[in-house]
C-alpha cells in the first residue's frame, strides 16, 4: 500500500486524479489483501487503458484460507462486455442472479425495479448461442418485459432473470449499446 | 508537499476511522446504482480511499468544485436520470432540481397505478441521486410562477427542462365539454392523490358503463382501476377519496374503444395480460375484429410487442363465454370506431349521456408504413354516463421557450433547444430531456436513454467551449436560487422534508394496511414540513 500511494504521490496530478476515478476496483483489491477477511466476489479487471505507471495490469485476487477452495467450487465464472468492447471478469456464486452480481462488482447495469421483473433495464445479451439455450425459457412475465427492452436480440435475457448454475460457467454477456431509436412505440425521430 | 488540485474534485462528507483513529470525512465518488454502506466492499473501498484522503487532506479546493451548476426542472424519471448522468459525467457539476410540487418523482407517484408498486420501487434510485451531497430536492418552486425561465438561465451555467407533459391532446369534437366527460389524465391525478385533483369528484354513481377512448395502457389502467374490486384496491397506495368513490361506484361496464383494430392497439402484454385475469371479468372481444389483413401482417412482422398483444387477443376472444351472467363485470374492446361527438341527456342537464361513433376501415398511410383509420360515413352510438379520454398527454409551454404546438414539444436537436423551429439556432445553455423533448410516449426506462442523449449534448457542448466561455465564469446556483425564492417568500420544500412526508404518509398508510396514504392537501403538505 505504501508503494502506491508513494508511487502516485510522485506522479503528475492528472495522472492522480485518474487513479482516484479509475479508483474503486483497482484500489479494493489492494485493501482487501490485508483488512479484510471475509471473502467477496473476486474480481480481476481486464482494462484496455492501463493507469498504473508502466501499463502493469493491475489484479488481484482475495487471499482468505480454507474458504477460498470453497468458494471456488460453488463459484462460476462470467464475463460482462461492456458498449465499449471492455471487458470484466467476475466469479458469482452458484444461486445468484446476473444483476445481483453486477451490483456486487460495479458493472453498470441498471435494475429500475429491483430484480421484480418490472422493468427492462437490466437486459443483457448473451453473446454465444449455445450458452443461451442452456438457459430455462423465458416466463410470459419476462417475455412481457423484454418486449420493452432497447436493442433487443434474439439472446436477449433479464439479468434479474439469469441465475447462476454450473452449466453456465464461462457465460459471456453483452451490455447493450444505448440505441438512438428509444420509443417503444416505432416512433422514428426526424433525421437531422 | 505541492499539489495542484484544481483538477481534483473530492468533497468531504462522514467520518471514518482508519489505522488508530485518524478520523477523516470522505465520500465515495462514483454513483453505484446499488451502493451498501455498510456492506464490506463499501468499507474496503473507503478505508483504501482514506490513503488517497490523507494525501490530499489539504489540498482541497473550492475553486474547482461545484463550478458547474446546473438546474433540472422537473423531478420524474426524466429530471432524475438527468441529475444523476450530470453527476456522474461531471464532479464540478453540483445539480439541482427543482418541481412544483412539493413531492418529488413525477409521474412515478402521480401516475403509475396502484395496483403497480414494482413499477414505483425506481424511487429507490432516485432517492439516492438526491442523497449525492452534490445534489439538492427543491419542490413547491413553479417554472414560470414562482421564477421565470431567464432568471434560471441567469442563475445556472445549465438548465435542462424536463417537466412532462400536464395537459391533454383534445379531440375537438362537439359535447366535449359535457359533464361526465374527463381526461384520464385527470382521473389518474385523482386516484393517485395529486393535490391538485382531490376535489376532483368525477360522478361514477350516475350510471353502469364508463367509455374509455384509446387503448394504450394509461386507457388500459383506468378500466382496470374501475373494473377491479375494490377491496383489491384496498390494501393499494390509492387515495382514500378515490377508494371511497369506487367502492360506492355504480360502474359495471367499461368500453376500450380504438380507432383503429387490435393489431393496432397500444397496450403492451403485461397490462393486457392483468386486465384479462381479473377475477369474474366477463371479456367481450368480437371474432370479426380479429380478421386480421396482410397490411396488419407487415405491421406486426417487425414488432414483437404488436404481435403479442394481438395473439393476447385473440386468445381472450377464443376463450370467451358468449354472454355475461348478470351481476358480472363487463370489458368490452371496440375497434375501428372514431368518436364523433358527444351527446347529452335529454334531461338536458349537462351531463353526458352517449358517445357517437363514426366506424372505420384501415387505409394504408403512404411513407409511415402504419395505417390509419378512415371514417366510412357508417355511424353508431354508445350509451354511457362517464368518458375518460386516453388518446395522449401534451405539455405546456413557459414564457421564453421556443415551442412547436403542433407536436406539443420543445423543438431540439439531441436535447438541445433550438430557438425556433425554422433556423437551426441552440439556445445556450439550454436543454430539455424526457416528454417535453421528445412527446408523451415510452416507460420509465425510456428517459435512461433519453437522459444519456441530453447530458451527452451538455458534456459536449462543455468540452467545445474554452476557458472563456459563460460556463467558466462562476454563476450563483443553489446560493442564487434559494436566496431568490426567500425574497419572493417562497417555502421551499427540501428533500428531507419530503421524507417528512414520506414517513408520515407511510405511517398513516400502516394504520389501515396500505403501504401509505398519500397526503393530498397542499396545504397540510407544506405545513408538515415546516415542523
Amino acid at each position: 500500500m505504501c508503494q502506491i500511494t508513494v508511487c502516485l504521490v510522485s506522479e503528475n496530478i492528472m495522472l492522480a486524479s485518474k487513479s482516484l476515478k479509475l479508483g474503486t476496483q483497482a484500489i479494493r483489491g489492494l485493501s482487501r489483501v490485508s483488512l479484510f477477511s471475509k471473502p467477496v466476489a473476486q474480481a480481476t479487471i481486464t482494462r484496455r487503458n492501463q493507469y498504473v505507471q508502466g501499463g502493469e495490469l493491475f489484479s488481484t485476487t482475495a487471499t482468505s484460507s480454507a474458504d477460498v477452495e470453497n468458494e471456488e467450487k460453488k463459484k462460476i465464472s462470467v464475463t460482462f462486455v461492456d458498449k465499449d468492447g471492455e471487458e470484466t471478469q467476475i466469479k458469482v456464486p452458484i444461486g445468484m442472479s446476473m444483476l445481483e452480481a453486477a451490483h456486487e462488482n460495479d458493472i453498470e447495469l441498471e435494475g429500475a425495479c429491483e430484480g421484480s421483473l418490472a422493468c427492462s433495464t437490466c437486459h443483457v445479451i448473451v453473446m454465444d448461442v449455445e450458452q443461451y439455450n442452456k438457459l430455462e425459457d423465458p416466463t410470459d412475465e419476462e417475455n412481457d418485459m423484454l418486449d420493452l427492452a432497447f436493442g433487443l436480440t434474439e439472446t436477449s435475457r433479464l439479468g434479474c432473470q439469469v441465475i447462476a448454475k454450473p452449466e453456465l460457467d464461462g457465460l459471456r454477456l453483452a451490455l447493450p449499446a444505448a440505441t438512438r431509436n428509444f420509443a417503444v412505440d416505432g416512433f422514428k425521430p426526424k433525421p437531422h | 508537499m505541492l499539489i495542484n488540485t484544481t483538477n481534483l474534485n473530492i468533497s468531504y462528507d462522514y467520518p471514518f476511522h482508519f489505522n488508530g483513529g485518524l478520523a477523516l470525512f470522505f465520500r465515495q465518488k462514483t454513483l453505484n446504482p446499488k451502493s451498501d454502506f455498510h456492506s464490506s466492499k463499501a468499507l474496503c473501498q473507503r478505508s483504501s480511499m482514506a490513503i488517497f484522503g490523507a494525501m490530499i487532506a489539504r489540498a482541497y479546493s473550492s475553486a474547482a468544485t461545484r463550478s458547474l451548476r446546473v438546474c433540472v426542472v422537473g423531478s420524474g424519471p426524466a429530471g432524475f436520470y438527468t441529475a444523476e448522468k450530470m453527476l456522474k459525467a461531471h464532479e464540478e457539476a453540483e445539480v439541482d432540481i427543482i418541481d412544483r410540487l412539493p413531492t418529488p418523482f413525477g409521474l412515478v407517484r402521480s401516475g403509475v397505478a396502484p395496483d403497480h408498486p414494482e413499477t414505483k420501487i425506481v424511487i429507490n434510485q432516485f432517492s439516492r441521486v438526491a442523497h449525492n451531497e452534490r445534489c439538492s430536492f427543491f419542490g413547491n418552486v413553479s417554472l414560470g410562477s414562482s421564477i421565470s425561465l431567464s432568471e434560471l438561465r441567469q442563475i445556472y451555467h445549465v438548465v435542462v427542462l424536463a417537466y412532462g407533459a400536464e395537459s391533454d391532446r383534445v379531440l375537438g369534437i362537439p359535447g366535449e365539454d359535457l359533464s361526465g366527460v374527463h381526461s384520464a389524465r385527470e382521473f389518474v391525478w385523482w386516484y393517485n392523490g395529486h393535490p391538485d385533483f382531490n376535489q376532483f369528484s368525477p360522478d361514477l354513481k350516475n350510471t353502469d358503463t364508463a367509455i374509455v377512448l384509446g387503448q394504450g395502457n394509461v386507457a388500459l389502467d383506468v378500466a382496470r382501476i374501475l373494473l377491479r374490486p375494490p377491496a383489491e384496491l384496498a390494501t393499494t397506495d390509492i387515495a382514500s377519496h378515490a377508494l371511497a368513490a369506487l367502492r360506492e361506484s355504480s360502474i359495471r361496464k367499461v368500453y376500450l374503444v380504438g380507432r383503429r383494430g387490435p393489431a393496432q392497439a397500444a397496450c403492451t402484454a403485461k397490462e393486457l395480460r392483468e386486465i384479462l385475469a381479473i377475477k369474474h371479468l366477463y371479456v367481450n372481444i368480437k371474432q370479426a375484429d380479429l380478421q386480421i389483413t396482410s397490411a396488419d401482417e407487415e405491421e406486426m412482422k417487425s414488432n414483437r410487442i404488436r404481435r403479442r398483444v394481438f395473439d393476447l387477443l385473440s386468445k381472450a376472444s377464443s376463450s370467451n363465454q358468449t354472454r355475461p351472467s348478470s351481476g358480472q363485470r363487463e370489458l368490452h374492446f371496440t375497434f375501428f370506431r372514431k368518436p364523433d361527438k358527444f351527446l347529452e341527456s335529454n334531461d338536458k342537464s349537462g351531463h353526458v349521456a352517449c358517445v357517437n361513433f363514426e366506424k372505420t376501415a384501415l387505409k394504408g398511410s403512404a411513407g409511415s408504413g402504419n395505417q390509419i383509420a378512415a371514417g366510412t360515413g357508417e355511424y353508431e352510438d354508445l350509451k354511457c354516463g362517464l368518458v375518460l379520454k386516453s388518446i395522449g398527454y401534451k405539455s405546456i409551454p413557459v414564457d421564453g421557450l421556443p415551442f412547436d404546438h403542433s407536436k406539443g414539444v420543445v423543438p431540439n436537436i439531441g436535447g438541445r433547444v433550438l430557438s425556433s423551429r425554422d433556423v437551426d439556432q441552440l439556445e445556450d445553455g439550454l436543454y430539455v430531456c424526457g416528454w417535453l423533448k421528445r412527446g408523451p410516449t415510452g416507460i420509465i426506462a425510456t428517459n435512461l436513454y433519453d437522459a444519456e442523449e441530453t447530458v451527452g449534448s451538455i458534456s459536449e457542448d462543455l468540452k467545445k467551449r474554452g476557458p472563456t466561455s459563460k460556463f467558466a465564469s462562476p454563476k450563483p446556483g443553489r446560493e442564487g436560487l434559494l436566496q431568490l425564492l426567500e425574497n419572493r417568500n417562497i417555502q421551499v420544500v427540501t428533500f428531507s422534508d419530503w421524507e417528512k412526508i414520506d414517513s408520515e404518509e407511510r405511517r398513516h398508510g400502516s394504520l389501515s394496511g396500505k403501504p401509505r396514504e398519500k397526503l393530498t392537501n397542499w396545504k397540510y403538505l407544506l405545513e408538515l414540513t415546516t415542523k
